[in-house]
């Protein structure tokens, strides 16, 4: 489904200070397959979604979605295949617009858009039905502005909002971290939820390695730019978040500058 | 005195300026973009249609001509802020200083006449509509259509993609939608209507002059915030008629302030005050707040 090769990007290029963010990551993903990235600050888990996701053009490597080489293609034209779920809240929706507009635009990615109405009468019971399993009672809200929801409602919709239109590639990008604990776990189980139900393949990074372990089928494990540990299957299973850093301190043969930060 | 000529008048012209206020909010308010390019393609359709009426041609041709000629001022600028980088500000002030010599190249000298000319209310006039009625008539018509479709228009797929390409473009991005390419589609809308403001004004007043355009923008953005302030609106269909209200409203008070004495060179400077009071009106009452929150002490050391 997600096939990278050597995919390397520095920026601040022809600068006297280069960073470079990715350094040769190459990744299989199958259909189906459900990859949570962990690795401390700089590590290359935000760069490698963007990457991949179009939002800058990459120095060398190839990108290959669900057979199509997209390396060349800018980031809006990736949306066909590429939903996404940003760490902010509030980067996922229009504030100024109404959830039934929000969710209109969702249904339309990826494809042209012309003069036709935003809203059609029959996608205001689909949208309803949708919203009514969150839980959150936004299913009798639809033309309140999305401004005046919560995080975790926003991000519930945004959510919903990504995979409504079922794309090839569901990337999230540590979408639990600005919520609250409580919230941050319904947000987690709806994930689950929605990602099982469409059988979605899923690329999400998050801080937290005992939920890293928890969710989806297959860990990676960046640093500094690169993927050093891939795990999946049984061994996975057996795993422990105590395991985790041993085998990152084994592979770096040094401890963790921050085990704090890895441990979220 | 208020005779019906005077209140007419008032209200002619706050139809006529809200097709270029309305012109002014899809950039500032829809697409979040502060487009000074208005200053240029407002005088750019009274060129455009003063110089063709003076050259024989249809009154209502050289209305198309003019919101033709204010689309592309509008892609212009589009170009410049989403191809070459240049930011918003710059690249209005960049196509509205170039329009100025555009302007005077169009109409061949600063000001073209058109009282002997036929316009569009005088053809009106000749299909039957009373002389005093046929502009308040005709504009009324004209603004009510232009609003119709623009309500049609932000409801539409495209117009949700212009929406949020002015309150997220990181979000419609990720939908799918290529951003820069609506900017230069907002632009070119706003300055095309802009532009035929422009001309339907210059053969309203009976002729078109080069420095026409000075303080669009500002009257322009008066306009909006008046209607915001009054209406506070939050629907699109709302918004855009609290535009066209805010037009007819400032207005009126040009026509108040030129009652007080004010002379009409000191027009500018009234309208820049208003606009500056409007916008700095949340700072002024954070000021208010923080000087209550300060003990007494506090605030007079």
């Amino acid at each position: 489904m997600l096939e990278l090769y050597e995919i390397r990007k520095t920026f601040n290029l022809g600068t006297p200070t280069p960073t470079p963010a990715l350094r040769g990551v190459s990744l299989k993903l199958s259909p189906g397959e459900f990859v949570t990235i962990i690795g401390s600050n700089g590590a290359g888990k935000s760069s490698l979604l963007n990457a991949i996701a179009g939002t800058f053009p990459v120095d060398s490597g190839k990108i290959i979605i669900d057979g199509t080489d997209v390396t060349d293609w800018p980031e809006y034209k990736r949306a066909s295949l590429v939903g996404r779920v940003f760490q902010d809240p509030m980067m996922g929706t229009a504030a100024s617009m109404s959830i039934e507009e929000n969710m209109a635009m969702a249904v339309k990615r990826g494809q042209a858009r012309g003069l036709a109405r935003g809203i059609k009468g029959e996608m205001r019971s689909y949208f309803r039905e949708l919203l009514a399993g969150l839980g959150l009672g936004l299913e009798n809200r639809l033309t309140d502005k999305v401004r005046l929801l919560s995080g975790g409602q926003r991000q519930s919709l945004t959510l919903l909002m990504a995979t409504l239109s079922k794309p090839k590639l569901l990337l999230l990008d540590e979408h639990t971290a600005a919520l609250d604990p409580k919230t941050a776990q319904q947000v987690s189980q709806l994930t689950d939820k929605i990602v099982r139900e469409n059988n979605l393949t899923v690329l999400m990074v998050t801080h937290n390695m005992e939920h890293a372990l928890k969710t989806g089928t297959r860990t990676i494990m960046m640093h500094e730019g690169q993927v050093i540990f891939d795990v999946s299957g049984r061994k996975r299973e057996q795993m422990k978040v105590a395991d985790l850093l041993s085998e990152f301190a084994r592979l770096r043969g040094e401890r963790l500058a921050d085990d704090k930060i890895l441990l979220g | 005195m208020l005779t019906f000529p005077v209140v007419a008048g008032v209200i002619e012209q706050g139809l006529v300026y809200s097709l270029m206020a309305l012109g002014v909010y899809i950039t500032f308010r829809v697409l979040d973009f502060p487009d000074l390019s208005v200053d240029g393609s407002f005088p750019l359709g009274a060129a455009v249609s003063a110089k063709l009426i003076v050259d024989g041609y249809n009154p209502f041709v050289a209305l198309v001509v003019a919101l033709a000629a204010g689309l592309a001022a509008g892609a212009f600028t589009g170009f410049l802020n989403t191809r070459l980088r240049i930011s918003s500000l710059l690249a209005g002030i960049l196509t509205m200083t170039a329009l100025y010599s555009v302007n005077l190249r169009i109409m061949g000298r600063a000001n073209i006449p058109l009282l002997m000319e036929p316009t569009f209310l005088t053809l009106l006039e000749k299909a039957g509509i009373p002389s005093e009625y046929v502009a308040l008539v005709s504009f009324f018509v004209l603004v009510v259509v232009v609003k119709l479709v623009l309500d049609w228009f932000l409801h539409t797929e495209v117009g949700f993609a212009l929406r949020a390409t002015g309150d997220n473009p990181i979000m419609i991005r990720s939908l799918g939608v290529n951003t820069d390419r609506m900017k230069v589609f907002g632009l070119a809308i706003s300055n095309g209507l802009v532009a035929f403001s422009g001309g339907l004004v210059a053969q309203y007043q009976g002729f078109a002059d080069v420095g026409m355009g000075i303080g669009t923008i500002v009257t322009g953005l008066a306009s909006v915030i008046i209607g915001e302030v009054l209406f506070h609106p939050r629907r699109v269909v709302t918004q855009v008629l609290s535009v066209i209200i805010g037009s007819m409203v400032y207005r009126l008070a040009i026509f108040l302030a030129l009652r007080l004495g004010f002379a009409p060179t000191d027009l500018k400077l009234v309208t820049t005050v208003l606009v500056i009071i409007a916008l700095a009106a949340p700072t002024f009452s954070r000021w208010r707040k923080q000087a209550k929150l300060l003990p007494k002490s506090a605030a007079g050391a």
